[in-house]
């Protein structure tokens, strides 16, 4: 019975220790949990980062972590990607470089978009010829400034959409935009109903609503709800409970990065030091 | 009465999206994607396989049986219709998934051939294309893995209740999955040897 208990103890203790290594939140585009950077290094860095974001939009981050193992670098790289989601959504304009202290090793991914700018050869060269023989002596500063800024010389000279940070990001979602509509309907609907009279009110109302929905791309039975709920609205006189629908959306952090939601496939190239 | 079939429709509308119908459908369409992904790479990496076998033949010409086994195992992947419709057949898709299989372990072997040619290892060509090889490799696993995932969302949803209902009614069957290559080389352990 103690053997069993044993046994089994040994087994809980042989899943845990193949538990692959947690991705790491994004709290900045220069992660360093090995604590390899200087403090001023890393801001130096990151800052060089956030102007080129600025500048052309493409979201490149730094992590540097003690180990990936029992995972090799490429699937803990295709995890971390694919939860940080950097660059922009449709663009896939991200670049992640990845380092293991313990592991000594390295990788470039690079995002969808930039996989013609930055092909593997290309990623694999920016590791051989540049990271490589810094991080041979030791100076991962150097080596890590170097790779960003022929990254940055790479990326520059891909033709991308412009970054759109300069003006506030056009439209947000129909979701959004519900609350507001549905005031507008409850204002429209009165008019309509002291002229029309309020069946034929709550009809044009409700008409009205549905239209504007299915246009805005709510899909059809969206809508056609919707519809209905504006004409019921409109036939008994505008229900004040509707204010709760226009809950604040909750400021998200101001100054923080997060990515984009840009999409990986695997791309870039791994090395060793 | 025409009240009455609105009614319904709409009823029947809601239904439909209760069972799961959209479901299925959607969980679909991820795998066809995922899959035309897979294609994708796969063809990639044939594609540089000719090109890796002229660069390695500049420098190790007499290393034919090697370079023989990968022209064929191309040859033989190349034949192959690699269809999108290959999801629905199993035994297609177990014929695929083998040559592929083939194909990688024949890549692998010439790697590990050029590595006893100094110059070939020098060489830009050489070295680019290794790159490049890695580097789809690794896309091939990760599409294999997003397609392993949507199968298995899909497969889920086929057999679990109620929705299995509607997947029998639309004759929706459950997709086969890739499976461990060589099962018996990777549980074997390595043979090193020392000379």
């Amino acid at each position: 019975m103690r053997r069993l208990l044993f046994a089994f103890l040994l087994l809980l203790t042989a899943v845990t220790a193949v538990a692959e290594v947690a991705v790491p939140p994004l709290t900045g585009r220069v992660v360093d949990l090995a604590g390899v950077l200087q403090p001023a290094e890393q801001a130096a860095l990151a800052s060089r980062l956030a102007a080129f974001e600025q500048q052309k939009g493409s979201q490149i981050a730094v992590l540097i972590v003690p180990t990936t193992q029992p995972e090799s670098i490429e699937q803990f790289g295709i995890r971390v990607v694919d939860q940080w989601k950097l660059g922009r959504k449709g663009v896939d304009d991200g670049l992640l470089i990845l380092l293991a202290m313990e592991d000594r090793s390295m990788r470039i991914e690079v995002g969808y978009g930039l996989e013609g700018v930055i092909p593997d050869a290309v990623a694999k060269r920016v590791i051989a010829e540049i990271m490589t023989p810094y991080f041979r002596q030791g100076d991962f500063y150097g080596g890590l400034n170097a790779a960003v800024e022929q990254l940055i010389a790479l990326v520059d000279g891909e033709p991308l959409p412009a970054p759109a940070g300069k003006s506030t990001a056009s439209g947000g979602s129909f979701e959004d935009m519900l609350p507001l509509l549905l005031f507008g309907a409850i204002a429209v609907g009165g008019v309509l109903r002291a002229i029309f009279g309020r069946f034929v009110g709550g009809a044009i109302g409700g008409g009205l609503v549905g239209m504007l929905v299915w246009l805005l791309g709510g899909g059809l039975l969206f809508a056609l709800v919707l519809a209905i709920v504006a004409f019921i609205m409109t036939l008994s006189g505008g229900m004040g409970g509707v204010g709760g629908v226009g809950m604040g959306r909750g400021g998200m952090g101001g100054g923080g990065f997060s990515g984009g939601g840009g999409g990986f496939g695997g791309g870039g190239a791994s090395g060793r030091w | 009465m025409r009240k009455l079939f609105t009614v319904f429709l709409l009823f029947s509308a809601l239904l439909l999206s209760g069972c799961g119908y959209n479901t299925l459908q959607a969980t679909d369409e991820q795998i066809n994607a995922a899959w035309s992904e897979v294609l994708n790479q796969y063809q990639r990496r044939a594609d540089l396989v000719p090109n890796l076998v002229n660069v390695v033949k500049g420098y190790a010409s007499h290393e034919r049986e090697v370079m023989e086994t990968v022209t064929n195992a191309r040859a033989r992947v190349g034949s192959l219709q690699a269809t999108p419709e290959l999801v629905n057949d199993e035994q297609a898709f177990a014929r695929f998934q083998a040559a592929q299989g083939e194909l990688t372990s024949a890549i692998s072997r010439l790697l590990v051939v050029a590595e006893n040619y100094p110059n070939l290892k020098a060489d830009g060509a050489f070295r680019d294309l290794q790159a490049q090889l890695e580097g789809t490799e690794n896309r091939i696993t990760v599409a294999r893995n997003r397609y392993i995932q949507a199968v298995q969302q899909y497969n889920t949803t086929v057999r679990s209740f109620p929705t299995n209902l509607t997947a029998m009614m639309f004759g929706m069957k459950t997709k086969p999955n890739f499976s461990v290559e060589n099962e018996q080389a990777i549980s074997a352990p390595p043979a090193v040897q020392f000379e």
